[in-house]
């Protein structure tokens, strides 16, 4: 089981990287596609076999696909993707070394806090049935804001597009 | 799953957050800014799976199912935008959208 979580994890480092540093858009939505594939196989070992098909299904999946839409629809134009000047002087180097601060920060906050022995998880944890009865009889108020939630995107993604077209 | 298992996820999750962090401030192109944004979205996932498997709870499931439907949200609305973005102002770079109207 080890090596699995141990190549799943260093794939999904690599990948990260490559959304990251990736000139052309596409690669930066393969690579993270990579990625949220590693981490689903992460959520499985973790015994969230429920989450890591959503993880599969509805990340790497729908929202990918949304962004390869996007990005195909704003690919004609291929030489204003990026330029090289910016207006902010300074702005990568800045960039990195608060990312490294909060990098330092956050694995010292993480290494040194004591955690206990991982619990005996029963039989079923984290499958559908144990999943769907947490989110309907436990948090059923997360469920009805979760599906607010999406409405109101839906609504918004709506108005947003369709009043430039009324204009014209 | 041994002790030092859950280090290793914890410190997995953070380096992915910080490596998400960095790409939003340093790439200056709205759509890898998002994807950056989405990988932060992805740590914070692991992180909570991590905890709800050391705690043997559903809790952190649940949690774990909110970030993918605001995950899902902000992408949609966030990839609306951009497009808005590029058909106004043809720009590609966020430096170059200074004008809050259209």
């Amino acid at each position: 089981m080890s090596w699995v979580v141990l190549i799943a994890a260093l794939v999904a480092l690599v990948a990260a990287m490559a959304v990251v540093r990736a000139r052309i858009p596409v690669h930066s939505v393969l690579a993270l596609v990579l990625n949220l594939v590693c981490l689903a196989v992460l959520f499985i070992v973790l015994d969230a076999e429920f989450m890591g098909l959503m993880q599969v299904i509805v990340y790497a999946g729908a929202v990918m696909v949304l962004f390869l839409f996007v990005v195909s629809l704003l690919g004609a134009r291929k030489e204003a993707i990026e330029r090289e000047m910016s207006l902010l002087a300074g702005q990568e180097g800045m960039g990195v070394v608060a990312a490294g601060v909060l990098l330092v920060a956050l694995l010292m906050a993480v290494l040194r806090q004591p955690l206990p022995a991982p619990a005996q998880v029963y039989p079923g944890f984290g499958a559908v049935r144990a999943f769907g009865a947490a989110l309907f009889y436990d948090h059923v108020l997360v469920l009805q804001l979760a599906a607010l939630l999406l409405m109101v995107a839906v609504v918004g993604v709506v108005v947003l597009i369709a009043r430039r077209d009324q204009g014209r | 799953m041994p002790g030092m298992a859950v280090q290793g996820y914890l410190v997995l999750s953070v380096v992915l957050f910080v490596i998400g962090l960095a790409g939003v401030l340093v790439r200056r192109s709205p759509l890898v800014m998002l994807m950056s944004i989405e990988l932060m979205w992805g740590a914070a996932g692991l992180l909570f799976l991590t905890f709800a498997r050391l705690w043997a709870g559903m809790e952190g499931h649940i949690f774990s199912f909110l970030i993918i439907v605001v995950g899902a949200a902000e992408a949609a609305i966030g990839l609306a935008l951009i497009v808005l973005i590029f058909r106004t102002r043809d720009a590609a770079d966020v430096d170059d959208v200074r004008a809050l109207r259209g």
